[in-house]
């Protein structure tokens, strides 16, 4: 499997990888870590004539807090996020969701800009930044603009990015401390992308769940923020009967594809059966 | 298109060449460097039979462009043997384990066995299992290259090797 020829380009900064794509125009694509742009180009689903390799910016890979949010660089790899004290005490769902994406070869290479910018319904990031309401600092030609991982992604492999755009950094509000998460990957096998998955975030006040977040991964065309489903949690005591409800309203909104993870039936009953245990293993300790 | 320039330190020597840019790492490691140890299982980034050591992480080499190691250092499973030609402690773990019947996923084993024993001195058994799950084997069901790994991270601990109660 060879991929169609292309000129390779390592610009030393992110406004000169801005310029080339501006003035490469269409058949120019970035490449991160390029785990799923080359596979893509292998099977010719991708042809771009230019990579731009955005390997060569040294400040694009860091972890930070910053007032009440955490930083991460568009080209950190999901290796890096796991190996993140910071991240894992702060912000857990991410480590935990990152664990269960593809294979270690796979993760020391794959950048969380790559994971998040590449608008397949099968990647894991995106639902867990819409779970935790992170935004996206997009650069391009005139200047930088956020935008919420909750507006960004707009169809499968459609996002909000336009051309010669870039993903710079992810910013992900700090949930408050003791607050509950889980992330539940359905797969085939290891390092395979999900059957259906769902990311969960609770707080709790008096026994009682306070605020709920809930977003399933590759059972639509995009993540899918099920509001709906987590607004039954408000207010109420955890327990069983409650996350069985509140996982057939999520799976109500899913909208899978058919394919070689299952049929539709299939997949949305277990978009649901993940959002159950995704909430019964975050409220553990109280349900 | 153009050919790049490329350099890396492959297995300690330095080595130059002009590659096309979209020349895959194993196809320059097999066929223009010579280097057929790493192997091409799949091509699509599932087997793990071309796995290779870059600047110190394990890597699919069927899934990176050798114009992407420009600058870096690479170990194969060429380099792994000891500077007097004996074998390195995994190498004599597998084979002394029986950490490989037809060798063909060996290769990426070894490499990807070596990056984990950085990174985790005295890794449990889940810790293998989890850390070698991007290399596949056809032949062994895995139990005996475990154990091979277990008895290398024993050896690189200096302690002796137990083998659990089968
Ligand atoms: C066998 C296999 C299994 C996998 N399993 C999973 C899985 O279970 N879950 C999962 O989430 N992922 C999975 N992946 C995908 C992997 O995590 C990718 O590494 C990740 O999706 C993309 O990151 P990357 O850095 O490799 O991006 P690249 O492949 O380099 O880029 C992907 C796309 O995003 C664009 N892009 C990259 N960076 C930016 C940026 N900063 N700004 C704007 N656009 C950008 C590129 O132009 C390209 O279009 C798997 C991959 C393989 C090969
Ligand atoms: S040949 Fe590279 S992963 Fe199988
Ligand atoms: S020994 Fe044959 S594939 Fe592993």
């Amino acid at each position: 499997m060879i991929p169609g020829a292309f000129d390779y380009h390592r610009p030393k900064s992110l406004g000169e990888a801005i310029g080339m794509l501006n003035d490469l125009g269409d058949d120019a694509r970035a490449i991160a870590g390029g785990h799923s742009l080359i596979p893509m180009m292998k099977m010719r689903l991708a042809s771009p004539s230019h990579l731009v390799d955005l390997k060569g910016i040294g400040d694009l890979a860091y972890i930070r807090a910053e007032g009440g949010e955490m930083v991460i660089g568009a080209m950190t790899t999901q290796h890096d996020a796991i190996a993140s004290a910071e991240l894992a005490a702060k912000v857990p769902l991410l480590r935990e969701a990152a664990l269960q994406i593809a294979d270690p070869q796979i993760r020391y290479v794959g950048t969380l800009g790559g994971n998040v910018a590449n608008g397949d319904p099968g990647n894991d990031m995106p639902a867990v930044m819409m779970c935790l309401d992170a935004s996206y600092e997009i650069a391009g030609k005139g200047g930088s603009r956020r935008v919420a991982a909750r507006e960004f992604y707009q169809g499968a492999y459609f996002t909000a990015l336009e051309p010669g755009e870039l993903v710079s950094a992810i910013r992900i509000p700090t949930p408050t401390a003791g607050h509950r998460a889980a992330y539940e990957k359905l797969k085939r096998k290891i390092g395979d992308y999900a059957i259906a998955a769902a990311a969960v975030v609770v707080t709790l006040a008096g026994g009682k769940i306070d605020t709920a977040s809930i977003a399933l991964t590759n059972v639509g065309e995009t993540p899918l923020l099920a509001g709906d489903a987590a607004a039954l949690l408000i207010g109420q005591a955890p327990d069983k009967a409650l996350f069985k409800k509140v996982g057939d309203a999520a799976a109500a909104i899913s909208e899978p594809a058919s394919d070689a993870r299952g049929p539709v039936i299939y997949r949305r009953k277990m978009a649901g059966v993940m959002t159950e245990r995704a909430l019964a293993r975050a409220l553990a300790q109280t349900a | 298109m153009a050919k790049s320039h490329i350099k890396m330190k492959l297995n300690g020597k330095d080595v130059e060449a002009l590659v096309e840019p979209r020349t895959l790492l194993i196809h320059f490691l097999r066929e223009e460097v010579g280097l057929t140890g790493p192997h091409i299982g799949c091509e699509t980034t599932h087997c793990g039979a071309c796995t290779v050591d870059l600047d110190g992480k394990s890597v699919k080499s069927c899934t990176v462009f050798a114009v992407q190691a420009d600058g870096a250092e690479v170990l194969t499973i060429e380099g792994m043997a000891n500077a007097d030609g004996s074998l390195h402690v995994l190498q004599e773990a597998f084979r002394e384990h029986h950490g490989l019947q037809c060798g063909f996923c060996t290769p990426g084993m070894i490499t990807r066995a070596h990056r984990l024993l950085q990174e985790i001195k005295d890794p449990s058994e889940s810790e293998i299992r989890y850390g070698i799950a991007g290399n596949l084997c056809r032949c062994t069901g895995y139990q005996n290259i475990v154990k091979a790994i277990q008895a290398a991270a024993a050896k690189l601990n200096g302690r002796e090797f137990k083998e659990a109660a089968e």
